[in-house]
């Protein structure tokens, strides 16, 4: 599955932040966003994931195939580490969670209650998430925030074996994850100001 | 849809859940009228009816603003929003646990706090009813306003102003049934527009719900 | 011009820029008329018609109780339709119109309610009775808070757009249910809204008729309501045309920086 963007214009609270945007994410290969503070990254990928509608522009093959981690986990604190993701394996239709244990290392964790774990723990329970979406294209927003160098080693195996399966991934970071990925830096589309003189006005 | 429907009530009645606080809040609002208009049992028996109904009203509205905003909080609104589950059955689903935690188990408490306001005898069956009836409507709409407003800081508050106007049909049907129903009169009207009006809002207000959800989202 | 020319350029007051240049154009006209139709039907009403023969001079009131009770009604009624055209065509002016007339609309279900009480005072004994009609009113007062507090509620002016129309047409929807429930639930005091009626006009319905002599001043006075509505709604829709514009201008400069 191919994911096309074409000619994309975004905005966050009514202001267009990128516009132009153009790129296609091809089975098999990863792209890393890069990017200053504040340019739109987290924007971007929640249009992507179809959370926001775009200002201007296409986005084709988008449509059921992505998997969204935010900045945020989605855990629930008074469920256990295998509750957690056996809710959203069912939401998802995946017959199993114990690869995705096995990726992340959850095994000795699966009885826990989320609440009781540790911040990298929680964000490794929340990225194994991925593996139980069955979805193609993987979208990641600062994946590697609070995990430690073994857990950022055990998240890049696991984007590669989803690259090998012929996914794909867009992930937005600044730290190198040994991933051969292309690098887009979105800094370059930053929106400009429109003239204020069209139909509404200077409203947005 | 199940999965949901499971990890909801699941939540529910772990620790901190909340399970529970809106029985507890029915039995305290019921025990503390006796004490605001006197104890005389001709006087509790008349408003016993719709002092039961207002009451079951308030404690669904007290757990509304947890509907959601949870969900919201932890990020687990952005996910189901991007899972294969239409945020119109996500919606759904909420209230339906939303009633199964807070509006049966006062629907099964009813007849009980009854018994404290003296209640007459025809009246318990028709409470019942009623209440069976109506509170899946309150907790539609009520699903409707903790969309509204999930995205806000201190919404509860708001979230109380959206609601109640909107409960009023409910409530008078509901209570009319009752009352009819305790003072032995025929009651086949109010019911059935009470029904209509449930039945109605099932239908129909999930779609608004996901669709200000999903501006919420944005 | 053909009729679907014509629609589009009707279409075209949707630019707030054209929306403030023609309405600036009309504010003196409807601020003017507004007050000699309210002027003359007010002296006209209050000096100039007799006393009625079974409510003494406090049927008078109905000049100001009848108009704000209309408008208390067709206020929300135009709030429905700007939201309506609000989330099918996305005008922002539309949007902002329905926001500028929320605040009208309460005070004119105020004053009903007001008036309402007045009057009922010396006719039925009571300031208050919870007659369907009355009843209505206060849950449209309490409707139109809620819309007010989520408007201002919600900080991006689009969100805040989209939620308040969802809201008004689910409002609108309930309003009405609530309307028959009140009915149900007791049969009131209030006599049938008999303005409007065309028995009550002619004089052919004698039992609950307003006559002919209180007729025209109280259109009059109706006339003057409509427009002092309209005056207001385009003044305040401007000024929220205005706010939303230094907003922008804000964010842009944010941006920018």
């Amino acid at each position: 599955m191919t994911l096309s963007v074409t000619d994309l214009a975004i905005t966050r609270g009514g202001v267009p932040v990128l516009e132009g945007l153009s790129f296609a994410l091809e089975p098999g290969r990863a792209l890393i966003l890069r990017g200053p503070n504040g340019i739109g990254k987290t924007t971007l990928l929640r249009t992507l994931a179809g959370l926001q509608p775009p200002l201007a522009g296409r986005v084709d093959g988008a449509e059921d195939t992505i998997a969204y981690a935010s900045h945020s986990d989605g855990l629930k604190p008074t469920l256990t580490v295998a509750e957690n993701l056996q809710f959203w394996a069912s939401v998802f239709g995946a017959k199993s969670i114990q690869t995705a244990l096995d990726a992340f290392a959850l095994n000795d964790l699966a009885d826990r209650h989320a609440g009781n774990l540790s911040a990298g723990q929680k964000r490794r329970l929340g990225l194994s998430r991925l593996l139980v979406t069955g979805r193609p294209i993987w979208m990641l927003d600062e994946p590697t925030v609070s995990l430690d160098r073994n857990a950022v080693a055990m998240f890049a195996d696991a984007v590669r074996g989803h690259l090998g399966q012929g996914g794909s991934a867009l992930i937005a970071t600044h730290i190198d994850l040994g991933l051969d990925g292309e690098v887009l830096d979105v800094g370059p589309y930053k929106a400009k100001p429109k003239p204020i003189d069209d139909f509404d006005g200077g409203f947005l | 849809m199940i999965a949901l429907l499971l990890r909801d009530l699941k939540l529910a009645f772990r620790a901190g859940g909340g399970f529970g606080l809106g029985l507890a809040f029915f039995l305290i609002v019921t025990v503390l009228v006796p004490f605001s208009v006197g104890p005389q049992s001709s006087l509790l028996a008349t408003i016993a009816p719709g002092v039961l109904w207002l009451g079951a009203l308030l404690a669904c509205l007290l757990s509304l603003d947890r509907l959601l905003a949870l969900d919201w909080e932890d990020g687990s609104l952005d996910l189901l929003a991007t899972a294969p589950l239409p945020l119109e059955s996500v919606v759904t689903i909420k209230a339906l646990a939303h009633w199964i935690t807070t509006g049966l188990p006062l629907v099964l408490a009813a007849p009980v706090l009854g018994v404290l306001l003296n209640l007459p005898g025809p009246g318990y069956f028709w409470l019942v009813v009623s209440l069976a009836l109506g509170t899946p409507a309150l907790s539609v709409i009520g699903t409707f306003g903790a969309a509204l407003t999930v995205g806000l800081k201190r919404g509860g508050l708001l979230l109380s102003l959206l609601v109640l106007p909107l409960y009023v049909p409910t409530l008078i049907f509901g209570a009319e049934v009752a009352r009819r129903g305790a003072t032995g009169m025929e009651t086949a009207t109010p019911l059935l527009m009470l029904a209509g009006i449930t039945a109605a809002t099932i239908a129909l207000l999930p779609f608004a719900s996901a669709a200000v959800l999903r501006v919420n989202l944005r | 011009m053909s009729i679907a020319a014509k629609a589009n350029a009707l279409w075209e007051y949707a630019n707030p820029k054209k929306f403030l240049a023609t309405t600036e154009r009309m504010l003196p006209f409807f601020w003017v008329a507004s007050a000699i139709c309210l002027v003359v039907g007010l002296v006209w009403g209050f000096f100039f018609t007799p006393d009625d023969y079974k409510q003494g001079s406090t049927v008078k009131i109905i000049y100001l109780h009848v108009p704000s009770a209309l408008m208390a009604i067709n206020c929300w009624l135009m709030m429905l339709a700007t939201s309506l055209v609000w989330l099918v065509r996305r005008h922002h002016v539309s949007a902002l119109a329905a926001r500028a007339a929320a605040p009208i609309g309460i005070v004119m279900t105020l004053i009903a309610l007001v008036t309402g009480a007045i009057w009922g005072q010396p006719m039925w004994g009571t300031w208050w009775e919870w007659d369907p009609r009355l009843t209505s009113f206060l849950i449209l007062f309490l409707f139109y808070l809620g819309y007010m507090a989520l408007w201002e509620a919600i900080e991006d002016p689009d969100t805040a757009a989209d939620l308040t129309s969802v809201l008004c047409l689910v409002g609108s929807v309930f309003a009405l249910l609530s309307r028959y429930a009140v009915n149900f639930w007791n049969q009131g005091l209030h006599q049938g809204a008999s303005v409007m009626r065309a028995a009550a006009v002619t004089g052919t319905d004698t039992e609950e008729k307003v006559s002919n002599i209180f007729f025209y001043p109280l259109l009059m006075c109706i006339v003057g309501f409509i427009l002092l509505f309209i005056a207001l709604v385009f003044y305040r829709t401007g000024t929220e045309i205005r706010a939303r514009r230094i907003k922008a201008l804000l964010a842009r400069e944010r941006v920018n920086a």
